[in-house]
């Protein structure tokens, strides 16, 4: 995973972002040959966690058996849009519900930290002037901020919104000056030569040597947001995954605490991908060429 | 048209904290249609010199002068190749051309900007590859692509860093040829200020070449004239006797530290 160093944030403008690398299994021959090791490892990693779990269970009267929790995430996966009021809804509409916030929050996040980040990155004195601020702020649980936006907005589910803005920020942020910074001298001095105006700048010069680094900040917010979402809707209530599940514990029905961890794993699965894949449609072979 | 640099004297300090004195008292005075090259053992100061010219850089002391008026930035008078072609990597070669030349020149029509780029990748037998990325082509097409982006902003003077210590031979010589045809007949471009480590290309190109020593010394070891007649024939020019007198001299002033070989 691409990650920039915290230590180097502290002192002084962040080294280049290194491009996304995804890591593979050592080398096979053959790609079928691969896909078949592949899967083989994944449903044996996977069964013997199962195993271990259907094990643990039979010690537990809480703990649900593993036939138990897929049976009851079956049956939340065949209905998954009902409604029957406010604490009764299909799965599929909480995480609609979630999915939104978590949407809402990143856009606002990007609408604001793309700017600031190229803004730090790009000038020396904005970066002096904001990196203490975000480095005070940015080890603080989002959820911190919780109660401060619940009497600004007096709405909880509106606070939950926020509280992703401010999680999603910091990614944002930081990765977007780090690309920024790491504009090669060569084509800095390129548009002082031809003497690029402030828009053209932006726009052939830093945004384009960003765009990876900016990527790689909106991949790592959300998926950040995604995890803070169910803790902040546990808090706020309202429709969303994260009240199912505490409305769930509630009811003491672990099993469907467990199915929605599923499925939560596996939207977050699928946002990841997303953005690996934006990320690799943002890479350019030969960036300093 | 003239650019004329005073006194120059530029120090960095280097990491360790020392102060270096890289440029020492250089007076030079390009005359206007002159082709001058500066060449000297790594670390003389001519590729700091070539960007104080350009005006990316500013000289601790003294003064640069293009016709006169005061050069302190960069300007639409004078423009640049560097060693490492320096295209932008997600325009096509034609983008970058246009993109240069509509922000170095904003007050031109912007079809008349796209005509002069059409005109120079034309003439550097890169139109028909206009379309491709520059990781899309080889080091010689991207170099071709960065002397027409500088050729299309029209400049008075023309300044290039090392433009063909990356390309191999052949291609060098190519570059060479078109880069003198170029300047001498399609273009407004006056004068040429290269940055070379080649005494060969030195000679076959230049009017006058300054011979650059390593500080602490005086920077302006000598000025040489080769005053060899154009057109020049890369092959016949090696027999001229006079070619052999300027190839002898430079070696002996190159050689005297003889701290590093000079590619010949």
């Amino acid at each position: 995973m691409t990650d920039i160093k915290t230590h180097e944030l502290i002192e002084s403008p962040p080294a280049p972002v290194p491009k996304p690398e995804v890591a593979g299994p050592p080398a096979a021959t053959g790609w079928l040959q691969r896909a078949a090791s592949t899967t083989t490892m994944a449903v044996l990693g996977l069964t013997t966690f199962t195993l271990l779990w259907a094990w643990g269970s039979t010690y537990s009267r809480e703990l649900p058996s593993p036939a138990t929790a897929f049976g009851t995430l079956r049956d939340l996966l065949a209905s998954p849009f009902y409604d029957h009021g406010p604490n009764d809804k299909g799965i599929a509409v909480y995480l609609i519900a979630s999915l939104g916030r978590v949407f809402k929050g990143f856009v606002a996040a990007a609408a604001v930290g793309i700017p600031v980040g190229l803004l730090m990155g790009a000038n020396r004195w904005a970066w002096k002037a904001a990196n203490p601020l975000v480095q005070l702020l940015r080890p603080v649980s989002p959820l911190a901020w919780f109660p401060i936006w619940l009497v600004i907005l007096k709405d909880a589910p509106q606070a939950a919104v926020w509280v992703i803005f401010i999680t999603a920020l910091w990614p944002i942020v930081l990765n977007t000056a780090a690309g920024a910074a790491a504009v090669p001298k060569d084509h800095r001095n390129v548009a002082r030569v031809f003497r690029f105006g402030r828009v053209a700048y932006v726009r052939h010069v830093l945004l384009p040597d960003s765009l990876p680094a900016i990527v790689t900040g909106l991949r790592q917010s959300m998926g950040v947001a995604w995890m803070v979402i169910v803790a902040v809707e546990m808090l706020s209530g309202g429709t969303g995954i994260g009240f199912f599940i505490w409305d769930s514990y509630n009811a003491l029905n672990l099993s469907k605490v467990i199915s929605a961890l599923l499925v939560i794993g596996a939207v977050g699965l699928v946002l990841d991908l997303l953005f690996l894949r934006l990320g690799r449609a943002v890479a350019v072979e030969g960036a300093h060429a | 048209m003239s650019l004329d640099l005073k006194g120059i004297h530029k120090t960095f300090t280097t990491a360790g904290g020392h102060r270096q004195h890289v440029l020492r008292g250089v007076d030079l005075c390009v005359e206007p249609g002159e082709f001058v090259s500066m060449i000297g053992h790594s670390g003389c100061g001519k590729s700091t010199l070539l960007n104080i010219a350009g005006g990316l850089l500013r000289p601790d002391t003294g003064t640069v002068a293009s016709d006169g008026v005061a050069v302190t930035a960069p300007g639409p008078d004078r423009a640049m190749v560097f060693q490492n072609y320096s295209l932008l990597p997600r325009l096509s070669m034609v983008d970058n051309v246009r993109v240069a030349v509509r922000a170095a020149r904003p007050g031109r029509a912007s079809s008349r900007s796209d005509e002069v780029a059409e005109r120079y990748l034309t003439a550097v037998g890169l139109w028909e590859h206009r379309d491709k990325k520059p990781a899309q082509v080889s080091g010689g097409m991207k170099q071709r692509a960065a002397v027409a982006r500088a050729f299309a902003v029209e400049p008075r003077v023309l300044l290039l860093d090392e433009p063909f210590a990356a390309v191999d031979a052949l291609t060098r010589a190519r570059l060479q040829s078109q880069l003198v045809e170029l300047w001498q007949s399609e273009s407004e471009t006056e004068i040429v200020l290269m940055v070379t480590h080649g005494i060969d290309e030195a000679i076959l190109l230049s009017d006058r070449i300054v011979v650059m020593a390593n500080p602490p010394q005086p920077s302006v070891m000598d000025i040489i004239t080769t005053d060899l007649p154009r057109p020049r024939d890369r092959v016949s020019i090696i027999d001229d006797p006079h070619f052999r007198v300027v190839q002898e001299r430079l070696l002996g002033l190159l050689l005297i530290e003889d701290k590093e070989p000079v590619a010949v």
